[in-house]
């Protein structure tokens, strides 16, 4: 018997086992790691048609995001604005720029320019702009810092723990409604005094608001 | 098992090295996991779309149609949006003549609405005080109407609201960007910032003149 199974072989289960462990131990942490939104969404940052920069105009010109996302506070998908709204100023202001070239042609034509969408929430997703801006929740609680990104990019992962981890516990996160297009904005300078200011007022608006932030599935799933 | 190992250590390496960290910026579109139904056959706006032959899924409403809507309430009672009364033209009914007065109730609420969407949709280019100092002067607007001029004083309101929506010289209609109630509270708060200007320390309270003497 000796011949065919040579002495080490006796180790081979105890060695398949560690490796089995091993291998076990890595692909558990590579999904864990990987196949999550916070890996495959956060960080797309797509190349647009026009080099748009929100740094520019929100940061720079104090421009508010419902000059050109009009329809955020009414609707449940927060448009982008037509050319026209561009050429409200472009018409003037850097009128033959090269830059602005596909802007003036969509504003001449009506064709639309072909933007790229970044955020983008599964289609079984049935998420609101209008009842979180109207609520005291700001563009910033989702998007990131836009105001100061020139090219936009994916900054939170959306993923349903994320949007679980605010309608457990609304009051850590909601704000003035006149604060919610303020991207800058928070209660204090002082990192503590603003925690203690924005539990004690982010409660007393779940409170007067009867913000129910629903935890049912049929609440974004229909 | 050292070669196991040498083996398992490459691939780790391999990985990380072609799949990077969390959150670090990358052009390529996401990778969906499970991609069950995350994309499904229904429409959704502003996406480009090939059912309708300008290959957009937002369509304009057909010619000569007009929304249901509900009636806005006026200082005369509802108003529906398709009949010809002042609130929704600016212009007496029948007549090309502007209408004189708000047809909205003028409250505090109407003008602090008023004052939100001037600050959205206006200050850019009016200035938060409507003097025509707005930020886009600075970057090459030429001409932009100082609010405070005697014309636009003597505008009857129905006339600003008209040029809200439909746009004068080089300013574009807003039609588009601010609904009907809110373009009247703009007139409202326009207004005020004329009347602030034309004011003198008498129309102040006589409760709070003593602060302002201060």
């Amino acid at each position: 018997m000796s011949a065919i199974f040579p002495k080490w072989t006796n180790r081979l289960p105890l060695l398949m086992l560690a490796g089995l462990i091993l291998i076990g131990t890595g692909v558990t942490a590579g999904v864990w790691y990987y196949f999550t939104p916070k890996y495959a969404r956060v960080g797309y940052q797509p190349v647009q048609p026009v080099a748009f920069s929100h740094a520019i105009h929100v940061d720079q010109l104090g421009m508010d995001c419902r000059y050109c996302h009009s329809a955020v506070e009414k609707s449940w998908f927060s448009n982008l604005p037509a050319s026209g709204t561009c050429m409200n100023c472009h018409s003037q202001v850097l009128k033959d720029d090269p830059r602005l070239a596909l802007v003036r042609q969509s504003a001449a034509t009506g064709k639309p320019i072909p933007w790229v969408q970044i955020h983008r929430t599964p289609d079984y997703v049935y998420f609101n702009h209008s009842v979180h801006v109207n609520r005291g929740i700001s563009c910033v609680h989702c998007h990131g810092q836009i105001n100061v990104m020139d090219e936009v990019y994916h900054a939170k992962p959306l993923s349903m723990a994320f949007c679980l981890e605010c309608h457990r516990d609304p009051a850590a996160f909601i704000r003035p409604p006149d604060k919610v297009t303020d991207l800058t904005w928070q209660w204090s300078a002082d990192p503590r005094q603003n925690a203690e200011l924005q539990r004690a007022n982010g409660q007393k608006f779940v409170h007067d608001w009867k913000v129910e932030s629903l935890q049912h599935c049929s609440a974004c799933h229909r | 098992m050292r070669i196991f190992l040498t083996l398992l250590a490459v691939v780790v390496v391999l990985v990380v090295a072609i799949a990077g960290f969390r959150g670090s910026l990358s052009r390529r579109t996401p990778i969906e996991v499970f991609p069950d139904m995350d994309r499904q056959l229904k429409l959704r706006p502003q996406t480009p779309n090939g059912f309708f032959a300008n290959g957009r899924s937002s369509q304009m409403p057909v010619p000569g149609t007009i929304a249901r809507s509900t009636p806005l309430q006026t200082a005369a009672g509802p108003v529906f949006p398709y009949e010809d009364a002042a609130v929704n033209t600016g212009r007496l009914p029948g007549k090309t003549n502007f209408v004189d007065l708000n047809p909205m109730t003028v409250d505090l609420r109407l003008l602090e609405r008023g004052r939100e969407r001037y600050t959205i949709n206006c200050a850019p280019c009016h200035g938060a005080l409507g003097d025509g100092n707005g930020i886009t002067r600075k970057y090459g607007m030429a001409v932009i109407g100082n609010l405070h001029d005697k014309r636009m004083v003597q505008m009857p309101d129905g006339e600003i609201f008209n040029t809200l929506s439909y746009g004068k010289g080089l300013m574009q209609g807003y039609a588009g960007q601010i609904d009907v109630p809110d373009r009247w509270a703009v007139v409202a708060y326009v207004r005020a910032l004329q009347l602030a200007r034309l004011g003198t320390p008498e129309d102040v309270p006589a409760s709070a003149q003593a602060a302002l003497r201060k």
